[in-house]
């Protein structure tokens, strides 16, 4: 049986097959920008490890005879006030800049596509209760958000975290709505629960993974503003806890020597510009390569 | 032969903002072991959702309205839509395939995981003999080198190959019923041709029964044993292939089989078409739904609500009051 039917031709006339692979990095790394933004990625990944062996100083404690350098050969960018490296705190910043940022938007995605798909998924009541929560969400500013919880639970890195994760839950929510709605409407929907298929194996084993790439995509496009949120909150004193190292926080401890030692705010602040600046590039190189509207142009 | 499955008076409508839609009317079959029934009639006129109803796969604003379906001893309408009595039956008594095979692979995942996933679920089979009986269904169906195809996303294979890996899905748990709803309608005439030769010895081989639903008389005539012809929601004729083919008594079917060519007779017949449109199935009028387009109707269609099937010898039965037989 299995000859008789068997039919070369129609596997002759298959399109040449390109791997999935290797077709995502070259559009991925297509562009010079896209590059240069994983290039600082990786870097900020490494000091970020390796923070205690690139750091040349102790980034709490300074010496106070060596407080508010210019830079120099010893202090490449300079001191602040009570005489602690800058580049070292600059290097011990990346932590918590990374901590906060990968820890946020991991929080925030996991919970919001969960409610997201539940939401669209099953719509009805359930979708009219989570999407209105998120409406109510969304209506304030993310930085407001953020500002109100984080005075509410105090400082921290722990309550930055949990504030800017509430903050960043209905982007991913309002997104996953938005594909599982338009997604269950396929036809391998339906054929899959005419196999008998459960919700939750249509939701996890097929939904979820067509909707990964505008998730991804949506992901390293929120650790950028989630960085920069965390240097906001900190800069207002209502984010990372002194002594700790953080950008936004250095920024802040700096500006009052803005015209003697500019380096002291410049630093962190090229610093944060420069990252969020990678990982928006990131995205966008993501979203280039794993938006399917995209596929078969290159 | 032994019943199989047998649907009475199963109702399907969908709310909708002009009013209530009743697609599949008080529609009653029933389907035999190892037969192949076809099931025919326009767009629009309910097949599709009647077979959907049976696997209880209507969601929203559709609701199945009343009628059972016994399948096994059970109504298995008195099921929960998508409890786990439901589930145990999709896929593994009654499978569907559909009509669009270029849709109905998930594109991001492969053909080996799609084929597995059943088996594993139904089958209770562990990875490794899953993948194995996987790549022996697709050598069933014809894909050549299935073992090195099986980690193919769908977007490699053609139509008429994505058909086939849906025969295999669709048969892999050994169901006792296929429901294979316009299987061959998305393909070219070539393709369509083997799929059917395909599906059929595929349902010998698994010792299953077959619903062929189509609008395409032609695919019936060669395959089925029994033939249903709806019309507006409701069958209209039902019967043996060869009585539906040779003596047809609905003015309906009549008119279908008016509009095909034929072999078996002589040339120069006109093709003729069925004049007018479906009717709209919101607010129906109680009176035959295919008056309007009617050559033989009579006064009494005009007074009296659409009959009843009524039997005119044997398995055949036709819902019409004009004696269809004389003017032929």
């Amino acid at each position: 049986m299995a000859e008789k039917n068997t039919d070369t031709k129609e596997f002759s006339e298959a399109p040449p097959r390109v791997s999935e692979w290797r077709r995502f990095w070259r559009v991925f790394l297509q562009r010079r920008i896209v590059i240069f933004g994983l290039v600082v990625f990786a870097l900020l990944v490494i000091s970020a490890i390796f923070a205690n062996v690139l750091a040349p100083y102790d980034p709490y404690r300074g010496n106070m005879a060596d407080s508010l350098q210019q830079p120099n050969k010893t202090y490449w960018l300079g001191t602040d006030i009570q005489g602690r490296d800058t580049l070292t705190r600059l290097i011990f910043g990346t932590r918590t800049a990374l901590a906060v940022g990968f820890i946020t938007v991991g929080v925030a995605a996991v919970i919001g596509t969960t409610l997201g798909m539940i939401a669209g998924f099953f719509g009805g009541v359930a979708s009219a209760v989570i999407m209105r929560v998120m409406d109510a969400l969304m209506s304030f500013p993310m930085l407001i958000l953020a500002m109100l919880l984080a005075a509410i639970l105090g400082g921290g890195i722990q309550n930055v975290i949990i504030a800017l994760s509430i903050a960043s839950v209905p982007g991913n929510a309002r997104v996953m709505n938005g594909l599982a709605l338009s997604l269950k409407e396929n036809d391998y929907i339906l054929a899959e629960r005419s196999m008998g298929s459960s919700n939750r194996r249509v939701m996890l084993g097929h939904i979820l993974p067509n909707a990964l790439p505008p998730i991804i995509v949506l992901v390293t496009l929120q650790l950028g503003g989630i960085i920069m949120a965390e240097a906001g909150l900190s800069f207002l004193g209502i984010g990372i806890k002194p002594p700790g190292a953080a950008w936004g926080a250095m920024v802040n401890d700096g500006y009052r020597y803005l015209l003697t030692n500019p380096i002291l705010s410049f630093a962190p602040g090229i610093a944060i510009m420069l990252v969020v600046f990678a990982f928006n590039m990131v995205g966008d190189g993501l979203r280039d390569a794993l938006d399917p509207r995209l596929r078969g142009v290159l | 032969m032994t019943e199989l499955l047998r649907v009475n008076n199963l109702v399907t409508q969908f709310k909708t903002e002009s009013g209530v839609v009743r697609a599949v009317d008080g529609v009653s079959y029933y389907i035999d072991e190892l037969e192949i029934v076809g099931l025919v009639g326009e767009s629009g006129c309910g097949k599709s959702v009647s077979q959907l109803s049976t696997m209880q796969l209507i969601s929203a604003p559709g609701e199945i309205a009343g009628g059972e379906v016994m399948f096994e001893g059970q109504n298995i309408l008195q099921y929960e839509a998508n409890g786990p009595r439901m589930r145990a039956i999709r896929g593994a008594k009654i499978a569907m395939i559909f009509q669009e095979p270029m849709t109905s692979l998930n594109p991001v995942l492969t053909i080996g995981q799609q084929l597995t996933e059943m088996l594993v679920l139904h089958m209770k089979m562990n990875d490794d003999a899953a993948r194995k009986r996987a790549i022996e269904l697709m050598g069933m169906v014809g894909i050549p080198a299935a073992a090195s195809r099986i980690d193919d996303y769908p977007h490699h294979f053609s139509g008429g190959m994505r058909q086939r890996v849906m025969i295999a899905m669709a048969l892999s748990c050994n169901p006792r019923i296929l429901i294979a709803d316009e299987p061959t309608t998305a393909l070219d005439v070539t393709t369509q041709a083997q799929l059917l030769e395909l599906m059929k010895e595929m349902v010998q081989h698994f010792r299953a029964s077959l619903v062929i639903v189509t609008h395409n008389l032609g695919v019936v005539a060669r395959y089925a044993q029994r033939i249903y012809i709806m019309y507006a929601g409701r069958i209209v004729e039902s019967g043996t292939t060869k009585e539906i083919f040779g003596t047809p008594r609905h003015p309906y079917t009549m008119g279908l089989l008016k509009c095909i060519p034929r072999l078996d007779e002589e040339e120069g017949r006109k093709l003729v078409p069925i004049e007018g449109l479906p009717p709209n199935l919101i607010n129906m009028p109680a009176t035959c739904a295919f008056l309007p387009r009617c050559h033989y109707r009579i006064d009494k269609c005009y007074k009296e609500p659409w009959p009843e099937l009524a039997t005119v010898n044997g398995n055949h039965f036709t819902r019409c009051y004009a004696d269809t037989k004389e003017k032929k």
